[in-house]
């Protein structure tokens, strides 16, 4: 279960929701296997920065849009903005520590 | 995620595909306690899979990630911890081992190591940079993003032909780019890659580059014709690569012994060249590489090293193995 730390963003409110602070993005979908694996990193993630680093996902199916904006052509994909500006990509896998040292960077 | 109480461990297994699993699933039976490291790509190569047709007890099939999900609470219904981590270092030259995961350092008699194999890239450097960006080894993953676009699939095997079959439901059309002029993929894939109307063949001809870096995105393919050398330019939004797999042997450079293509050598069913120290699966099998061999191997891994930890492991395996009910 998605921690409730996690945010869910959409096309509609994407622009105005990385705006401000440090914003790690899920992008993701049900049917996405890998998803599935990064998902429960993504929740520890915003346990342990809660209050340091806005965590949210979009779902790909519902929301076209903002993935085709960034040019994300692959999920699990993660970005992660400082004050609007995007920062980090990281696509695919990747372990929870080298999450943190790359989100460490940037606060 | 599990709490570890104990650092210390009579075996310790890494991975958590069918041959991890099932080493799990026999260790724990054997009273083991094993623990688990799953792993970044935790499930293995069968979670990126759809129905998986040839596991056997399955007439019907079975989804690669329920098959895998199925063995894990398997493996954990006898008490087998299944830690979330990947391992960065191990060390193999004394005993206990000891085995790094993230900040933590866990210790074991008994080593079991079932990495596996993971997608194998291009090597044109290029392809990783767009990785995400229109490059891909994961169709069912990102298939998605192409719908009602020109896409291509770089490979001859069953895995390329599995993706060019599944790629042709969402992609206006798929081309097949292969080295050769004939496919190592089995006749049934063959066979339904073929006769998809929207999946075109390419034969003798390689990938050179992948463009458009500047751009950030995948806009076409620069090919050479192997024969004649002529370069030629198809324009596609994505790329699948399924050239085949490597080996997940890194952690154990310089201190397991392996073939000249990076998979660890066994001997005696499933010894490496360090006592103590077992292999299972894909990281120690490039010729059958199936889901039920994977699993029997690491039935085999945690049978030794039970034999192994109880000082029965004979230097021949000549012996009968009891049936283990």
């Amino acid at each position: 279960m998605a921690s409730e730390n996690v945010k869910t963003f959409t096309d509609a409110n994407f622009g105005e929701e990385v705006k401000n602070g440090v914003v790690l993005v899920d992008f993701w979908a049900t049917w996405c296997a890998p998803c599935r694996r990064i998902a429960p990193i993504v929740d520890q993630l915003a346990e342990e920065y809660n209050g340091k680093l806005t965590v949210a996902k979009v779902d790909i199916d519902e929301n076209p849009m903002t993935p085709s904006k960034f040019m994300v052509r692959g999920i699990p994909t993660l970005l992660l903005f400082k004050n609007g500006d995007l920062k980090e990509t990281i696509v695919g896998l990747e372990t929870k520590d080298r999450l943190a040292q790359m989100i460490d960077k940037h606060l | 995620m599990s709490t570890v109480s104990s650092h210390t461990r009579s075996v310790i297994i890494i991975g958590s595909g069918p041959a991890g699993l099932t080493a799990a699933l026999y260790a724990s039976r054997a009273n083991l306690k094993p623990l688990l490291i799953e792993g970044i790509e935790a499930g293995g190569q069968l979670m990126l899979t759809t129905l998986v047709e040839n596991y056997p007890g399955f007439s019907a099939g079975v989804m690669g990630p329920d098959l895998m999900a199925q063995m894990r609470a398997q493996a954990e219904h006898f008490g087998a911890e299944i830690l979330q981590g990947d391992v960065s270092a191990v060390q193999l030259s004394k005993r206990p081992f000891t085995v790094h995961v993230d900040q933590s350092v866990y210790t074991a008699e008994a080593l079991i190591i079932a990495t596996g194999a993971s997608a194998k890239w291009l090597d044109l450097g290029v392809d990783k940079k767009l990785s995400g960006r229109g490059v891909s080894t994961c169709a069912t993953c990102d298939g998605f993003f192409f719908k009602g676009l020109p896409v291509a699939v770089v490979g001859g095997g069953d895995t390329a032909m599995e993706e060019a079959i599944y790629l042709s439901k969402l992609a206006t059309s798929v081309t097949v780019i292969h080295r050769r002029d004939t496919l190592r993929a089995s006749k049934v894939m063959q066979d339904k890659a073929m006769s998809t109307p929207n999946i075109s063949f390419m034969w003798n001809t390689e990938v050179v580059d992948i463009k458009d870096l500047d751009q950030g995105k995948v806009t076409s393919l620069v090919l050479r014709d192997t024969r004649t050398g002529e370069k030629s330019e198809l324009a596609v939004d994505g790329v699948f690569i399924g050239i085949g797999h490597t080996p997940n042997t890194a952690l154990f450079k310089g201190q397991l012994a392996m073939h000249d293509n990076g998979y660890l050598r066994t001997h005696d069913g499933s010894r490496t060249s360090v006592p103590g120290v077992f292999a299972a699966g894909d990281v120690q099998d490039h010729i059958y590489r199936q889901a039920v061999t994977a699993a029997g191997s690491g039935c085999m891994a945690a049978i030794d090293a039970e034999r192994f930890l109880s000082g029965t492991l004979h230097e021949s395996t000549h012996e009968t193995v009891e049936a283990r009910l």
